[in-house]
């Protein structure tokens, strides 16, 4: 009985009673979502490009912050250490298309993926071997502390986030429909031999969108760095995206950051006002059970291309 | 010369039907067994049983039973630390409710609780497939650890959430197989026992009309359909099966290896590392599931220890960071030399072997 109340009841009333506190929990979670929605892009881009369901964009976050930091450790200015990092993470990008999806070409899907999970282990050793595996600061002179609007508080640095977030859609927007980079992307991302036989070069483009995936990552993981400093922790930051990903659909934008969205609102709210009927701590697969559910209904993921299969 | 079937007539339908048709295969199946019941419980040390022997059994079982759904039926999962976890808390709870039930038994029942929540989360592979199945199995593996890391009643409200395994003997004996009185080689007879037996049962399943099925689901499954396979039982039994072995293994882990249940032992990671044995060793093969286990336990032993052998001092955080990327580019080098696994290998050495000593 007491668990029934706890669940149908006790969280309706604790919502209507402050409403306005249920606001400050919602606005919460859309702007921690802008946060896993960041680093699911990375995700999108990589898969949309290549098929490639890549796991190793969590390291790949970590690998670029881990640089960052290290940078500004050794006393370079941070926007000549976020550019450094840029040049390191293309230098990942570039060295993970030679060595590994070259040479997997025409594999199955499962084995790239798994090869992923190898770079996974692979960036995450380098990393900490290059860089220390202590927590690094990562101070980007943006205040932690809420403001008050209306009533409601909401943390500057998640504001700050989230215009970043928006900011670097954009730009990946603009980038993919009015570049001429951006229309061989979609080109391959629609049908690789229909673009190769037209003469685009398959092997470049995918260097490309493994860089982009990767000043992606950077700057995810300079947000996520700069929020919980720059730890190992960050690479299972990728567990939180996966959940976001499949609710969106692999091969879609929007799909990720409305995914995020949802699944970060949906992460808060429940935590708060129904974490009390669990028992608490249900965070960790609380999004996983929301994309489940979302997939039931629609199995490509929201945005996903409708998927069509022939005998 | 030595491995050829030529001029070994198969005179019966059982025969015809036998698992290793080839002299040969027996033989060295049978040595291998003989190996592994007699000469390395009377030659190797129990430090060598305990640490890599125990271990790489438990891992092979749970490596074929996701071998069973990945490799056999085509649903790529990554849940196997929930199921095995599953089988460890199911072995303790049966165990500690009935204490006068047979260890065997608690075994095979922890397998059977493990096949039910399989069958429970597998209802999703009807209609998500691929990737997004491999995600949404996540759903699992994070849901049944949060489950008993929250829920007392499953540790008997221990307090430190690591519980020990209760001693027990094998049926009709008084042997001790689990709890602090059991001796290594006894726990290792039995962990060999029941590979030995689930092994030879997974054998037979897959060549059986179920593992056809599966191979047909695998293949393309909307053909699969159109034939008349139902996906419904078909992508069920394949979770259920392959849940009951992780189940065995996860109660094998923390009975006969680590001798305490705790579900930090069955995270993520342990799931990925099962993945990586069944890909390393090849996707649909019961001997790739060995080969794969062998290779991922060894390896990072090997890769510990190397830089004594090699006399080499390295502070140990550097070790442990090389350490992964060593194994993270091992991997890859694997799967660029040889994507059908080591299981493809021995394919590749028996071929050469039927043909020697002539090249053509």
């Amino acid at each position: 009985m007491s668990f029934l109340n706890a669940f149908f009841v006790d969280p309706f009333v604790q919502i209507a009673d402050y409403p306005l506190f249920f606001i400050e929990v919602v606005i919460g979670g859309l702007l921690s979502g802008v946060m896993y929605s960041l680093v699911a892009l990375g995700f999108v881009l990589i898969f949309k490009a290549s098929g490639v369901f890549n796991f190793a964009q969590g390291a790949m976050v970590l690998f670029a912050a881990l640089s960052f930091a290290g940078f500004i450790e050794m006393g370079v200015h941070p926007i000549f250490a976020f550019i450094l990092a840029g040049i390191v993470m293309a230098g990942v990008a570039i060295a993970i298309e030679r060595v590994v999806l070259r040479s997997l070409v025409n594999q199955p899907a499962i084995i790239l993926f798994m090869a992923t999970i190898g770079i996974t282990y692979f960036l995450d050793g380098f990393g900490q071997t290059l860089w220390g595996s202590d927590v690094k600061v990562l101070d980007l002179g943006i205040p932690q502390t809420p403001i008050d609007v209306g009533g409601i508080f909401i943390n500057q640095f998640d504001l700050f986030a989230a215009a970043v977030a928006g900011g670097l859609v954009l730009v990946l927007a603009i980038f993919f429909q009015k570049t001429r980079i951006g229309r061989a992307l979609r080109a391959v991302a629609d049908d690789h031999q229909a673009a190769l036989s037209v003469g685009i070069p398959l092997k470049t483009i995918w260097a490309i969108v493994w860089t982009v995936a990767g000043l992606v990552g950077l700057v995810a993981g300079a947000m996520w760095g700069a929020k919980l400093g720059v730890q190992f922790s960050l690479a299972l930051v990728a567990l939180k995206a996966l959940p976001v990903l499949i609710l969106g659909g692999f091969t879609s934008i929007p799909g990720a950051i409305v995914g995020g969205l949802i699944i970060g609102v949906g992460e808060k709210v429940a935590e708060v006002f129904w974490g009390g009927a669990f028992g608490g701590a249900i965070e960790d697969w609380f999004a996983y059970m929301l994309a489940l559910v979302f997939l039931l209904f629609r199995p490509q993921g929201l945005f996903g291309e409708k998927i069509i299969e022939r005998v | 010369m030595l491995y050829r079937e030529a001029g070994q007539f198969k005179t019966s339908y059982a025969k015809d039907w036998a698992i290793f048709p080839i002299a040969q295969d027996r033989i060295v199946v049978l040595g291998f067994l003989a190996i592994a019941f007699i000469a390395i419980p009377v030659l190797s040390s129990e430090y060598f049983l305990a640490t890599i022997l125990m271990p790489f059994l438990v891992m092979s079982m749970a490596a074929i039973g996701l071998n069973l759904l990945t490799g056999y039926a085509g649903q790529l999962s990554l849940g196997t630390g929930g199921f095995m976890a599953t089988g460890a808390f199911a072995a303790y709870k049966l165990s500690t409710m009935f204490p006068g039930m047979p260890i065997e038994a608690v075994f095979l029942l922890s397998g059977v609780v493990a096949a039910f929540v399989g069958i429970l989360f597998g209802i999703p592979s009807l209609r998500i497939k691929g990737f997004y199945l491999a995600v949404a199995t996540l759903a699992a593996q994070f849901f049944l650890l949060w489950l008993f890391n929250k829920v007392g009643w499953f540790t008997n409200y221990s307090t430190s959430g690591v519980i020990s395994a209760p001693p027990r003997t094998i049926l009709f004996t008084d042997i001790y197989v689990t709890g602090p009185e059991a001796s290594v080689t006894a726990k290792y007879l039995f962990a060999l026992t029941l590979v030995a037996i689930l092994a030879l049962a997974a054998k037979n399943l897959v060549r059986s009309s179920i593992g056809r099925r599966w191979m047909a689901i695998r293949d393309m499954d909307i053909a699969a359909e159109i034939i008349g396979i139902k996906p419904l039982q078909t992508k069920l039994s394949a979770f259920a099966i392959s849940s009951f072995y992780c189940g065995v293994a996860g109660a094998m882990w923390a009975f006969l290896y680590t001798g305490s249940v705790e579900p930090l032992a069955f995270d993520i990671n342990r799931s990925f590392q099962v993945l990586f044995m069944i890909i390393i060793g090849g996707l649909g093969s019961i001997l790739g599931s060995f080969l794969g286990a062998g290779f991922i336990i060894a390896l990072p032993i090997l890769l510990t220890n190397a830089p004594h052998l090699l006399g080499l001092n390295i502070p140990v955080d550097v070790i442990s960071h090389v350490e992964y990327m060593i194994f993270g580019a091992l991997i890859i080098f694997f799967l660029i030399v040889e994507p059908h696994g080591l299981a493809r290998l021995w394919q590749i050495l028996k071929e050469k072997l039927r043909l020697w000593p002539f090249p053509h």
